[in-house]
């Protein structure tokens, strides 16, 4: 992750950056359109592609990943629904020790990182059924993050395109560290291999694997 | 079990490893009959193959007797499978459209980072050829764990069909076809074959199966060639013979419809510049020597077909592209789509129209696999095909 010394965007509130330039979302009903806008370079002129795949990953103080992935079957609605489902969560998120509901459009998830567990009091900020799902750390969780999935038809009947889009402002302390070093090695490896994992349940009922057996530890 | 184990370059060893188990519910496990020897092995034992570890059980032409199946796995125990050796999952995009070898699920996700960066994006998984496909152990071995059993192997129902004839399902008989089909054969056409290996002897076959009017075999091993006639090809020894120069003249100064360049990128003697593209392979740049390639470029008639199903898999110096480009050729390559090709296949053997027998030329236990693989590397022209029976006594 770079260091944002040059970002246009320093001294602006970061919220609002993400908002208009990654279409990430700070206040719900922004983000859902500017999720789908493409980035406007300060510089000027036009540019198709989304704000995730700009050159910079950080935009204020948030580190901001973001991936696609095209997964041919099953329909759109019931990946939605996989995923509306939190605890479902942990089956293809590396990191992602446990989700608990704990009421309304709230949920606990524990994150694996190295040398201990992080927990994030994660609230649903905004859903729309088929289409897009997001979601945010409630005031006083050790990291602030938040995420967004969206789900659109493939064009070509070659399924469902689903982008997961997640920012994240490590604080200082031990759990800032803790996700520093989840996140900081190769932050758009995380987002990239999640989906990927999602992608394959869903097309396939497993997730592919060259281990031998079930517990690698005891063949070795 | 006892598996061959990659050590080290020119170093593999019959050691004994952990039985494989069910791991994912589409698995099956296979007790192995019969698994060759693959030409394109010979790369991860020379070393020219990246992400090949110390421990790697190799092969990736083997067939067996279902031992074990998952929850839901299609496969019977006992039925007689003959697997492929590209993974596929059945149910992606890639599969859809029968191109298996563009899976895209079945390399394992924390894989998939090396390759995306070689080629921009991710390998496939395929059996016992390095961690860039996977790592999934490979099959010269006793047992192993076949993922996506319920669409990968086929069913051998006929028992009074030997091993040897249905073997090469695996993979070079279909990678021979393959071949052929991209090289878009019609009546009438004169296709020239650079190597008279195992692919490219099949490659042969089917381009005469395909309509071929005449097709030339290129190599220098004279019992391989000799092969070649026995099919009914014709052939140039380049050790002997200008080989652009035999084309020109044996098309009638045309050149070669179509050519298939099923050498690869450990292509030796072909021509000069590979002197330097060796060096380079050496000092670890990964210069595909691809001399076989570049021959086969300049050899084939303007507007000509050029189908690529040697293993290439870095960068290659001094290509033709001008070559590619002024004579308006077009190139088909890539690994096997064998899971398209296997039942078709099984039907002409069946039915007496393809051989895949001839091609054999030793066949030994696997705690023999070591010799086998010196052998099949040093003694080209005698090693045409080793197959590995764990079964078979020592
Ligand atoms: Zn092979
Ligand atoms: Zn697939």
């Amino acid at each position: 992750m770079r260091k944002t010394s040059q970002s246009p965007s320093a001294g602006v509130p970061s919220t609002g950056v993400i908002a208009a330039g990654l279409g990430l979302l700070a206040v719900a009903g922004v983000a859902a359109v500017a999720a789908t806008r493409p980035r406007k370079p300060p510089h000027g002129g036009e540019d198709s592609a989304p704000g995730r795949t700009a050159r910079r990953s950080s935009f204020g103080d948030y580190t901001v990943v973001g991936k696609t992935v095209t997964i041919s079957k099953p329909s759109r609605a019931e990946l939605y629904a996989f995923w509306r489902d939190f605890t479902n969560l942990p089956a293809f998120m590396e990191n992602l020790d446990s989700v608990e509901l704990t009421g309304g459009k709230q949920s606990r998830w524990t994150i694996k990182a190295p040398g201990g567990t992080v927990t994030v009091d994660s609230e649903i900020a905004q859903e729309r059924e088929g289409e897009l799902i997001a979601w945010r750390s409630v005031e006083g969780s050790e990291i602030d993050t938040e995420g967004r999935v969206t789900f659109r038809d493939a064009p070509g009947g070659r399924g469902t395109q689903v982008a997961l889009i997640v920012a994240y402002k490590a604080p200082f302390g031990t759990a800032g560290r803790l996700v520093a070093k989840l996140f900081q090695r190769e932050p758009n490896i995380q987002a990239r291999r999640d989906l990927r994992r999602f992608k394959s349940l869903m097309e396939t009922g497993e997730i592919a694997t060259s281990d031998n057996r079930l517990n690698i530890e005891e063949a070795a | 079990m006892r598996a061959l184990t990659f050590h080290g370059t020119q170093d593999v060893r019959v050691d004994t490893h952990p039985d494989p188990e069910i791991v994912n519910p589409r698995d099956a496990i296979i007790q192995i009959t019969s698994t060759a020897i693959c030409g394109s092995d010979l790369h991860l034992y020379d070393g020219v193959i990246p992400a090949v570890m110390k421990g790697d059980i190799l092969g990736h032409e083997f067939m067996g007797r279902v031992i074990e199946t998952g929850p839901q796995s299609t496969l019977r125990k006992g039925q007689r499978v003959v697997v492929p050796f590209t993974i596929s999952c059945g149910s992606c995009f890639f599969c859809g459209q029968q191109q298996f070898s563009a899976c895209d699920n079945s390399n394992p996700v924390e894989k998939r980072d090396m390759s995306e960066q070689l080629y921009g994006t991710p390998m496939s998984g395929l059996f016992g050829y390095s961690h860039l496909t996977g790592g999934y152990p490979g099959g010269q071995a006793e047992y192993v764990r076949v993922p996506y059993s319920d669409v990968g192997p086929i069913v051998i129902e006929d028992d009074s069909l030997d091993d040897d004839k249905v073997l090469f399902l695996s993979d070079i008989l279909p990678t021979g076809w393959m071949a052929a089909e991209n090289a878009e054969i019609t009546n009438g056409d004169t296709v020239a074959v650079w190597g008279a290996g195992p692919v490219g002897l099949f490659a042969a076959q089917s381009a005469l199966l395909m309509g071929a009017h005449k097709v030339i075999v290129i190599d220098h091993y004279p019992n391989r060639l000799k092969l070649a006639k026995g099919l009914g090809c014709d052939v140039i020894n380049f050790r002997e013979s200008n080989v652009r120069e035999a084309l020109m003249e044996m098309t009638g100064g045309i050149g070669p419809d179509a050519v298939i360049d099923a050498v690869g990128m450990e292509s030796h003697g072909f021509s000069f510049d590979n002197m330097m593209d060796i060096a380079k392979q050496t000092v670890g740049i990964g210069a595909d020597r691809a001399s076989a390639l570049k021959q086969a470029i300049l050899a084939v008639r303007k507007g000509g077909r050029v189908s690529i199903p040697g293993v290439y898999g870095g960068m290659t110096d001094k290509f033709p592209l001008g070559a590619l480009m002024e004579k308006g050729l077009s190139v088909k390559a890539g690994q096997t789509h064998t899971q398209k090709y296997m039942e078709q296949l099984l039907g002409m053997i069946t039915d007496g129209k393809i051989d895949t027998t001839f091609l054999i030329s030793h066949r030994l236990p696997l705690e023999q696999a070591a010799e086998g693989y010196r052998n099949f590397k040093s003694k080209q022209d005698e090693f045409t095909k080793v197959i590995l029976k764990p079964g078979m006594g020592a």
